[in-house]
């Protein structure tokens, strides 16, 4: 991935209020650790090559109780655009949407060849996604409301997004 | 009921509304209208998209029974099903068939204008199905029990202290709520825990993909995610229209929805599910066991509505509502909705300029009736549609159809002679409007008494009493001499040999009759950059009848003004209008008026005044006849200016000769043609009026000037001193 669509993604991602973290797989574990508040609930990093959830912080699998309690969801994302610092989430039965929009807080962990320029760029994935019946979601930054007269962070999904950047995948 | 009983009666409910919801509105919309224009400002290929999004709808439109058929099998392949219900009991029952078979209790909501529509909870509560509004805007109103003002803000005219009040004495907290952190703290927890014990969720959809079945959900919230799958059961309602071929078709409008609906790059959650989905299903009576273990099944429902969709689909003139999106910038853009909201602004359902389209064609004409008259015609929504959909001139065609269904009035005598046969029954205060241009050659021929008619009190009273025209308004002042009169008097006068340019100028209504000024100083200002100039004969254009969607007498017109100026046209004059209402006659409604090579000539060879006075000054012409500014400006762009992009030039122009320029950036001065004159909207035209006024007001005494004659009229009124057009600013000294 051009050095070029990284600076832009990170950009957008400062610009709406997403926090972002580097690190390489080697160094993952600690990172995670370190950006996570406990309790924890992931999805396991299917895919990915060399890093994991087992030796984090972070419990598996998801259950009700964790939905409801943990401060922190983790999911693997499959695309991100650098456009907007919009993160593609697949839907998957190991449970990345949920675990991506009860938690208060969502750890989105990205792989930097996944960051691709824009929407336009991510028609192929989709396509393919809804070819075999896979559902996808664009989230950009937190939940958010006007509805009660004025603009609040934090509604229905979460207060707090942080990105782990996968600089050497 | 009299009709000036009714007009008092309409009155008094706009009185109301602008004291109690128009403030929280006017500031809402206006945040959301600079957000748009921010957006919109970015985005280097929002033009490029709305054309492509256009022609995906018109396509998709035509195509619409294949692509129903294409998206049945879809999502029967999926394992869901899909409903095609002709009509609102037709889904409701549906609807509440699939919560008995759930033996639901329970079912939770994200936000849906077209289950608003169709009144699916109160069909599912008569079943004994208990539902709640997620959205927080809609919880708000179900708390309220009150119904959407605004397509995408559902609770705009609400502002933070309403919704606290009402949530203290509904749920009557411990410590009262006052911030909206605090209220949405315990909307999303109140909501989550119904979220949670749900048996159904129910969505609506912004867009179905017909190749997969997928449906997308633009959200701000989460609540839609969190609806479709944390129950197992997902129902999703949806218009027939929202179907589009695939993914690839998809791109376009998630790049326009947010941008012109809330200013957003791109909305919080653009949601693309393929139900029934692969998530797990969460039980959370089992709360430590993993997700998805549980015996639970996901289903899927896809409810497509009809309910005279597809009638209106068949409809010539209606069938552009079909491309609609739903994101309300036509609202937001709209003058009138900036100050009323969409509870004075919309019928049955839908609210803003497009909710004529969708309530005549779904509820019948007569549901558009009431708030059809609020569309002034000003046109700021036409560049607004993500779609470009014709949003006035949809208006207009609800409004002729409901004239023809109108009883003719009993006092209709008052007018006869103004209005031709074409029209039928048609109001006394239509035809009284409609017919200006009658009206003005009759007050011309017999000035200076007709003015002091008009201005004797109880010619007024009458005039209110039967024409509907509100006695606070100045009326015009005709002129013996017309403009016509004056440019004939100048003859005999050879043509100027040295013309560079050929010019016909057109005569509108007010500039020959009433403000002849402003004609004669178009005419010495042209000459003086070295035009030779013809005038054409003044017919009116057709844009008083068509304000007063009296489309057939504007066509006679736009035929008789396209048959005076085609020798001009075929000899290559160039056509330079004052009136900007007049320009956008030619420019635009001429497309519905005429046919299509008459349209294409006088369209492309119109010119605004002050476009083509930056044209020759461009092209060589020196300045130096022009007058030099004697004082600062204060300048008004008329709204149809604005839609049409020429707006420019006048303040391009005035710059280069040094004059000293402060601009308003409202969308409308709230005259909008007759509408002010009106007695039933003189308050709210004042209203939206003040708008300019705040913006003037350290304008101090600087010159004001506009384009329009109603804005000319409009400043008049708010500021008590003299409005002039800008050609009067540049025109050269002295008569010629």
């Amino acid at each position: 991935m051009s050095t070029s669509v990284t600076q832009r993604f990170e950009s957008s991602l400062t610009d709406i209020g997403v926090s972002i973290t580097r690190t390489e797989s080697e160094a993952f574990a600690s990172t995670l650790d370190s950006v996570v508040t406990e309790p924890a609930v992931g999805v396991p990093l299917e895919g990915y090559g060399g890093v994991s959830l087992s030796d984090t912080v972070v419990e598996t699998p998801p259950t009700p109780r964790l939905l409801r309690t943990a401060q922190t969801g983790v999911t693997p994302v499959s695309k991100a655009i650098a456009e907007y610092g919009t993160l593609v989430l697949d839907s998957d039965a190991a449970g990345t949407e949920p675990v991506s929009l009860y938690p208060p807080t969502h750890v989105a962990v990205v792989r930097e060849s996944d960051v691709l320029p824009d929407v336009e760029s991510t028609t192929d994935h989709l396509a393919e996604r809804f070819a075999v019946g896979g559902s996808s979601v664009f989230a950009s930054g937190v939940s958010a409301t006007g509805d009660m007269g004025a603009l609040v962070e934090g509604v229905h999904g979460p207060t707090n997004v942080d990105v782990v950047l996968l600089t050497d995948q | 009921m009299s009709a000036q009983v009714d007009r008092r009666r309409k009155a008094e409910r706009i009185r109301t509304l602008l004291e109690t919801e128009g403030e929280t509105v006017q500031e809402n919309v206006a945040h959301l209208n600079q957000g748009r224009y921010d957006a919109m400002e970015r985005f280097d290929d929002f033009e490029a998209l709305r054309t492509a999004a256009r022609e995906i709808k018109a396509e998709a439109i035509e195509n619409l029974p294949t692509l129903i058929e294409t998206l049945r099998e879809s999502v029967e392949s999926n394992g869901g099903t899909l409903y095609l219900a002709d009509d609102a009991a037709d889904a409701n029952r549906y609807i509440s068939e699939v919560a008995a078979s759930k033996n639901a209790e329970t079912l939770v909501k994200s936000k849906s204008m077209t289950t608003e529509e169709i009144e699916v909870n109160a069909a599912l509560a008569d079943v004994g199905v208990e539902v709640w509004e997620t959205d927080l805007g809609e919880f708000v109103l179900q708390v309220a029990d009150e119904s959407p003002s605004h397509l995408i803000g559902p609770s705009l005219h609400k502002s933070r202290e309403d919704v606290a009040e009402l949530f203290n004495q509904v749920f009557d907290p411990e410590e009262p709520f006052e911030t909206a952190e605090e209220l949405t703290t315990f909307a999303r927890d109140y909501l989550g825990e119904r979220i949670r014990e749900a048996d159904i969720g129910m969505t609506g959809a912004n867009f179905v993909l017909a190749d997969s079945g997928t449906i997308t959900l633009v959200t701000n919230e989460g609540n839609a995610r969190k609806s479709a799958v944390t129950p197992d059961t997902h129902i999703a309602v949806t218009g027939v229209e929202k179907i589009v071929p695939g993914v690839e078709e998809l791109h376009p409008f998630v790049e326009l929805i947010s941008k012109s609906a809330t200013g957003q790059d791109i909305s919080q959650y653009v949601t693309m599910l393929t139900p029934p989905v692969d998530s797990p299903t969460i039980d959370f009576e089992r709360p430590d066991e993993p997700l998805g273990s549980g015996d639970g099944e996901r289903e899927f429902h896809l409810v497509l509505i009809d309910n005279g969709r597809m009638a209106m689909r068949d409809d010539e003139q209606l069938r552009e509502t079909l491309y609609c999106i739903r994101c309300g910038a036509c609202a937001n853009s709209c003058g009138n909705f900036q100050h009323v909201g969409g509870h004075a602004f919309g019928g049955e359902t839908y609210t803003g300029g497009i909710a004529t389209g969708w309530e005549t064609g779904i509820e019948g004409p007569d549901a558009a009736s009431e708030f059809n008259d609020l569309c002034t015609g000003c046109s700021r929504c036409v560049n607004a549609c993500p779609v470009k959909i014709d949003i006035p001139w949809i208006n207009t065609v609800v409004r002729d159809r409901l004239n023809r269904e109108t009883a003719p009035s009993e006092l209709s005598f008052l007018v006869e002679g103004l209005t031709p046969d074409a029209e039928g029954s048609l109001s006394a205060p239509k035809r009284f409007f409609g017919n200006f241009e009658t009206l003005a050659k009759l007050g011309s021929a017999t000035a200076p008494v007709s003015n002091w008619l008009v201005d004797l009190a109880p010619v007024r009273t009458l005039m209110d009493r039967y024409l509907g025209v509100a006695p606070q308004r100045e009326l015009p002042t005709f002129q013996r001499d017309t403009l016509t009169d004056w440019f004939e008097s100048r003859r005999p006068r050879l043509p100027n040999a040295d013309a560079d340019r050929t010019v016909v100028l057109y005569p509108d209504t007010y500039t020959n009759y009433v403000h002849t000024e402003r004609g004669k100083a178009a005419v010495r200002t042209l000459e003086a950059l070295g035009a030779h100039v013809e005038l054409a004969t003044p017919i009116e254009s057709g844009r008083a009848p068509l304000s007063q969607g009296m489309i057939a007498t504007a066509t006679a017109q736009a035929d008789a003004v396209a048959t005076d100026l085609d020798p001009y046209l075929a000899a290559e004059f160039d056509l330079v209008v004052i009136e900007p209402s007049d320009l956008a006659m030619f420019r635009r409604e001429y497309r519905k008026l005429l046919d299509e090579d008459d349209y294409e000539r006088i369209s492309e060879h119109s010119y605004d005044v002050m476009e083509y006075v930056y044209g020759l000054l461009s092209n060589g012409a020196s300045t130096e006849p022009l007058a030099s500014p004697d004082a600062p400006v204060a300048y008004h762009s008329h709204c149809q200016q604005r839609t049409l992009g020429v707006d420019s030039y006048t303040e391009a122009v005035l710059d280069e000769l040094g004059f000293d320029v402060v601009t308003s950036d409202v969308e409308c001065c709230g005259m909008a043609g007759s509408f002010g004159y009106k007695s039933e909207y003189y308050e709210l035209s004042m209203d939206v009026g003040e708008a300019l006024h705040d913006q003037f007001t350290d304008a101090g005494d600087r010159t004001l000037v506009a384009s329009g004659t109603s804005c000319t009229e409009q400043l008049t009124e708010l500021f008590a001193r003299d409005a002039t057009h800008p050609v009067e600013l540049v025109a050269p000294d002295g008569r010629t």
